[in-house]
């Protein structure tokens, strides 16, 4: 729940690296076919060790699917689960009526959009820059920079976007010394679109290039100088050769923000949504949000909750077979 | 078309291009360095700018209107001022707490379990396995969640905004990943030596993974720091809010901090102070990053691509 939707993509880009290993031909087997109880003795204290992390995640991500089942009762807090009162589906029926959960997944769906044209070429772009210079210091000094603000929080990118954008900022403070009047970017809902953006490309399009510039450098340049041989210019050799080793990166980043299309930016959001007001900034998360922890609405919260979690499932699955059709790997590989 | 292979040019420094790839014009490489300069003055600016402001005096900020782009008369009131005791001064205990105390249990069982997974083939390794990775499909959801927390009794309680975030199973995955990739042969003479796994772990494969290690930590680490929504979830007693917390409402919502303004001593630098605690906010990444940041392609992320 901390973590942003950026990072998720980068776990869910990991879990493929995972499926990846843990589809390898296991390494011949050193000792011959032993016995459960055998293998038990043998690995007990690996089994061991990976105990407090199964704990953890069983009590911290398993048992609250259970909680989930307040969907589906008129739960109060003061009488606790047991004794709450099954309503059946009625708390969907009342999402489903909800203009402001309509507009919630209008909100959700249109920032999902919006990042998927102006924020996800950025990193590509600034891959291929990064990658034509020639001299390493140069580049590593530059990258050590650009991935610094992935490192912040979204208080602390948002209070810099307040002090720059804001209306005592440092863009108003310049257009009042200019003789213009000053402009707060930051409370319009009109331009919103393009503030969370931007922020967004802050924050992460330099931690977005790390992917791209590792399968750049797995390029082999052979392909290169046997196109340029061939009379291929750079832009014919970016078309013809780094494209298509960026592809498969390309489609499984994609396909990944496609199935996480439900999920923007929760904290980022959560910070700006006072400023802004619910109409532009509203979006599946906050909506739950207020209307479960602050109005306490408690079913009705969790149903709206329940509805996103399941289309949010169904889309990651959904994207993972688009994977395998285009020949990708997806996040997990069919084995 | 015709000339496409020209001579390298000899350069003073650095690698050259190679023999068939063609200089590019002056047009071109203006642009490069005009865009990277933009992108580089796009990150360190605003810090530039901040960091400024917070050790300016008020004189220098009231001339400049508002954030200090120019060095003025240097002053350290801000920072004085909110490192008194009071609340940005017990928010940094709080988080500093927090940090360290979770990125050392996060550590203790991320390591353990990535080792303890580390051997395909051994008893119940795939079940384990599965149980880690579909946590990364689904999330059981904020209300739940917090239903959980609550019934737990860890409302107001550290714990609560150490425990729910402590598995990051991408991290687990990473140091699997490394841990799987050393030679097995050092470790299984270890074993027909009489070694213990953790011994092993202990001896053998954490000395070898220090660089995976270090950044596993940073990411750990830079989670507790900058996590502020369990806070705003879990905590409700603001003496017990973290740094974040404290960095929102002083900043973002404009809330005079209690206790803060020392009216003796006239007028608080208010832009001053604001900037400071974004300032320290920033401090401990900035003080880790360069130290960690050189692992970040070399020994964590290329496999993700690779595989």
């Amino acid at each position: 729940m901390t973590t942003t939707d950026f990072i998720r993509r980068g776990n869910r880009a990991a879990g493929k690296h995972d499926d990846d290993v843990t589809t390898l031909p296991a390494p011949p087997p050193v000792r011959r076919k032993q016995g459960l109880k055998a293998r038990f003795r043998r690995d007990r204290s690996l089994v061991l060790m990976a105990l407090p992390v199964v704990v953890l995640l069983v009590v911290f991500a398993y048992v609250p699917l259970l909680g989930n089942v307040v969907a589906f009762q008129s739960y109060s807090p003061f009488i606790g689960i047991p004794a709450s009162p099954w309503v059946g589906l009625e708390n969907f029926a009342r999402v489903f009526g909800d203009p402001n959960f309509w507009n919630a997944v209008r909100n959700t769906l249109v920032i999902t959009g919006f990042q998927l044209v102006f924020f996800f070429p950025v990193p590509i772009a600034l891959a291929l820059l990064l990658n034509s210079l020639l001299r390493p210091a140069m580049r590593a000094t530059i990258q050590a920079i650009v991935y610094l603000p992935h490192f912040f929080s979204w208080v602390l990118v948002v209070s810099v976007f307040q002090q720059l954008l804001g209306g005592a900022g440092l863009l108003s403070q310049m257009l009042r010394a200019n003789g213009w009047s000053g402009m707060d970017i930051m409370t319009n809902p009109d331009t919103f679109l393009f503030l969370i953006t931007s922020q967004a490309v802050w924050k992460d399009a330099g931690w977005g290039i790390i992917v791209f510039l590792a399968a750049l450098a797995a390029i082999d340049p052979e392909q290169y100088e046997a196109a340029a041989v061939d009379g291929a210019n750079r832009w014919r050799r970016m078309w013809h050769v780094t494209l298509p080793g960026l592809r498969s990166v390309i489609v499984l980043l994609l396909i990944l923000r496609l199935g996480d299309a439900l999920t923007v930016g929760f904290e980022q959001m959560i910070l700006q949504r006072d400023a802004v007001g619910a109409e532009a900034a509203e979006v599946l998360d906050t909506f739950v949000y207020y209307t479960g922890i602050q109005n306490g609405d408690w079913s009705y919260a969790a149903a709206a909750g329940l509805i996103k979690g399941v289309i949010s499932l169904g889309l990651i699955l959904a994207a993972n077979k688009v994977a395998h059709l285009f020949g990708e790997n997806g996040v997990y590989s069919k084995s | 078309m015709t000339t496409i292979i020209k001579p390298a040019r000899p350069r003073r420094s650095g690698p050259s291009r190679p023999a068939w790839e063609e200089e590019p014009g002056i047009a071109t490489k203006a642009g490069k360095v005009v865009i990277l300069t933009l992108v580089v003055l796009a990150v360190l600016g605003p810090l530039y700018t901040i960091l400024l402001t917070s050790i300016s005096s008020q004189g220098t900020i009231t001339q400049a209107g508002g954030l200090v782009l120019i060095p003025g008369e240097f002053s350290l009131d801000a920072y004085r001022q909110i490192l008194n005791g009071g609340v940005v001064t017990r928010a940094v205990l709080v988080s500093v707490g927090i940090t360290v105390t979770g990125t050392l249990l996060s550590m203790v069982v991320s390591i353990l379990c990535a080792y303890g997974l580390s051997r395909p083939g051994s008893f119940a390794h795939t079940p384990i396995l599965f149980t880690l990775l579909i946590t990364m499909f689904f999330s059981a959801g904020m209300i739940p969640s917090y239903l959980l927390v609550s019934g737990l009794g860890l409302i107001n309680s550290y714990w609560a905004l150490i425990l729910p975030s402590a598995v990051s199973v991408f991290n687990i995955i990473i140091l699997r990943g490394f841990f799987m990739g050393i030679d097995r042969g050092i470790l299984d003479s270890a074993r027909i030596d009489g070694a213990s796994e953790w011994r092993i772990l202990a001896q053998i494969v954490l000395p070898m993974s220090k660089a995976v290690t270090a950044v596993i930590a940073l990411f750990y680490g830079v989670g507790y720091w900058n996590a502020f929504f369990n806070a705003v979830l879990y905590i409700n007693d603001s003496s017990k809010n973290p740094l974040q917390v404290v960095l929102r409402s002083y900043v973002l919502q404009g809330v005079s901090v209690p206790g803060q303004i020392d009216v003796g001593q006239g007028v608080a630098p208010s832009l001053a102070l604001q900037m400071a605690v974004i300032v320290i906010a920033m401090v401990p990444i900035l003080m880790v990053y360069p130290f960690v940041q050189k692992h970040f392609t070399k020994g964590v992320m290329i496999g993700a691509v690779k595989g």
